[in-house]
């Protein structure tokens, strides 16, 4: 369920690093604990964005959640189609239903973050 | 009158509750030189007949009985007597958030027409429950622009009222929001869009305009919302005077509308409670500030209504609410909503007809400052202490002088006639200006700005 070459976060995001991009989304728990999605909130591209800083926010039918960025960096691409289609993030979130895209400014942030294993016993999995 | 009793007994409960023992300990702790060393000078024992007199003779003494010509952000329209029948029923006193809609059907209808009737009149696809009033619906409108722009400087027109202009700096000045004026044309009076292309850009999220704007003049909505979307800001429109919209086509090239409902049987009330309101296109609805009522199907599948989108409201946001320093003013805005019901779409023209007709009755012949149209208020030039010293020798209150807001306009009132102005009092309104010249020093016409 997650993929062992993505990192995550205590706050539920994950992100998978090729090169000096990192692609960023929400786990499948979080899509699970929000319950049916309604509405994506992105950043702007070029946007740049701070770890920790908040990049958008996910709504469901009973919240709105912030998503924080897992890394630091540049937005050079959101994902379109959830604008439409935002229930893709129920079915799909760690592939189709990616968020953002960024360019890492800092490429060590990666090392603090969560394991797949890590991040399955912090849930409890 | 509030029947208040307070017997010595409930005088001595209170004290002993709090620890104290006589009313002077309450006071202690104020500055003996703020205290008032004697009792209040107020004839002892009077009966609750007298004292009900006394009321009535002194109220005979005040403006109850004068005509009035101020507007300016506040009008006085005849009030139905459905308006008071409908809100004073428990139902709807008792009434606040309506978070239970299986309890709160009634309440939710309400707003629900409320919110579909203002989008009528607004030509906009969505309005919410209300707010507090349109001075404070202005900022909200600000900074939801910010949120949807990702921009942050507000350009505001000088025409906008100026204590609207004062909320939204007071708004701003904790938000990161730059707020900037722009002028109105000199002999015109309506927006001067060359100054507001000189300092649009690309960082300006918002262009706020009134219409009619502070000196009763129909602005160019269009031409504003084309200059404003040129550069990717969002055009609000504000307005003071809602009965305009009965007359005046929708502001729908606008992206928020803003405003203020006083206008719909509410009454002045030295100033509040009234409504405020904000409308906007469907795009921008999860930006909107305050509660939203929707329709929906109950379980057996009946027409029924339900606060919607509330997952971005401050019971559940906290402080990542769009807004939390909004409400729904929910009595209130009640009185607008039985107020459109009542006079329906043609009843709402007739009645816009009446005042534009009325005022312009009123400003025919008179020394206007301003030749752009106008609704039911203009500029008068004149010398505005003593027109209104002169009219109140017949019982008539004039209007606000607008030296106090507006340097350059010393030397002018602004004058509001509504369907409420007799024909004798515009008269007597007529001949009164014709006997008070401006004097010629103070402000040559088309003064500077």
């Amino acid at each position: 369920m997650y993929p062992d070459n993505f990192r995550y976060t205590k706050e539920h995001e994950w992100v998978s690093i090729e090169g000096d991009t990192g692609t960023i989304g929400i786990t499948d728990h979080a899509q699970h604990e929000l319950g049916d999605i309604v509405y994506v909130d992105l950043p702007k591209v070029g946007a740049s964005v701070a770890k920790g800083g908040t990049i958008g926010s996910v709504e469901s039918v009973k919240a709105v959640s912030d998503i924080y960025s897992p890394v630091s960096g540049d937005v050079i691409e959101i994902n379109q189609a959830l604008a439409d289609k935002p229930e893709r993030l129920n079915e799909d979130p760690h592939g189709d239903a990616w968020l953002v895209k960024v360019r890492l400014t800092s490429s060590d942030e990666v090392k603090g973050l969560l394991s797949a294993e890590d991040y399955r016993s912090y849930i409890g999995e | 009158m509030r029947y208040l009793p307070k017997s010595e007994t409930e005088r001595r409960e209170m004290l002993d509750t709090l620890g104290l023992d006589s009313i002077e300990d309450l006071f202690s702790h104020l500055p003996e030189e703020a205290r008032l060393k004697r009792p209040l000078n107020i004839a002892p024992g009077k009966s609750e007949y007298e004292i009900v007199e006394y009321f009535r003779a002194r109220g005979e003494e005040t403006a109850a009985s004068y005509t009035s010509f101020l507007g300016a952000g506040v009008y006085n329209h005849y009030r139905p007597v459905l308006v008071d029948t409908v809100v004073s029923r428990g139902e709807f006193l008792t009434s606040y958030t309506p978070y239970q809609a299986e309890i709160a059907q009634g309440t939710l209808t309400t707003i629900f027409e409320f919110q579909s009737m203002l989008c009528q009149l607004t030509g906009m696809d969505v309005a919410n429950a209300s707010m507090y009033d349109g001075s404070s619906a202005v900022p909200e409108a600000a900074m939801m622009a910010v949120r949807v722009t990702h921009r942050n400087r507000v350009l505001v027109a000088k025409t906008v009222h100026p204590e609207y202009r004062e909320v939204l700096r007071t708004y701003s000045q904790h938000q990161g929001m730059p707020v900037d004026d722009f002028g109105y044309v000199d002999g015109a009076g309506s927006l001067d869009l060359a100054d507001l292309e000189s300092k649009i850009g690309n960082d300006v999220a918002a262009v706020i305009i009134q219409s009619p704007n502070f000196f009763g003049i129909v602005e160019d909505v269009k031409a504003a919302a084309e200059l404003a979307h040129k550069h990717g800001a969002l055009l609000v429109v504000a307005f003071t005077e809602a009965v305009s919209l009965g007359l005046l086509s929708p502001p729908k090239e606008a992206d928020i509308v803003a405003g203020e409902l006083q206008s719909f049987a509410i009454s002045p009330s030295y100033g509040g409670p009234y409504a405020g309101i904000i409308a906007t296109k469907e795009a921008y609805i999860r930006q909107l500030p305050g509660r939203i009522v929707g329709e929906t199907k109950d379980t057996h599948g009946n027409r029924a209504f339900c606060l919607t989108l509330a997952t971005r409201e401050q019971h559940i946001r906290r402080e990542k609410a769009t807004s939390n320093i909004c409400t729904n003013q929910a009595l209130i805005a009640l009185m607008a909503t039985v107020f459109m019901s009542v006079y329906g779409k043609e009843g709402l023209r007739e009645l816009a007809e009446q005042n534009l007709a009325k005022a312009h009755y009123l400003a025919e012949g008179l020394d206007l400052q301003f030749s752009a149209p106008f609704f039911n208020e203009f500029v008068l030039r004149t010398e505005p202490e003593a027109l209104n010293a002169e009219l109140l020798k017949h019982k008539i209150i004039g209007g606000l002088p607008l030296g106090r807001f507006y340097p350059e306009l010393e030397g002018c009132m602004l004058v509001c006639a509504t369907e409420m102005s007799k024909r004798a009092h515009l008269d007597q309104f007529k001949k009164c200006a014709e006997s008070v010249v401006q004097p010629a020093l103070v402000a040559p016409r088309g003064g500077s700005l």
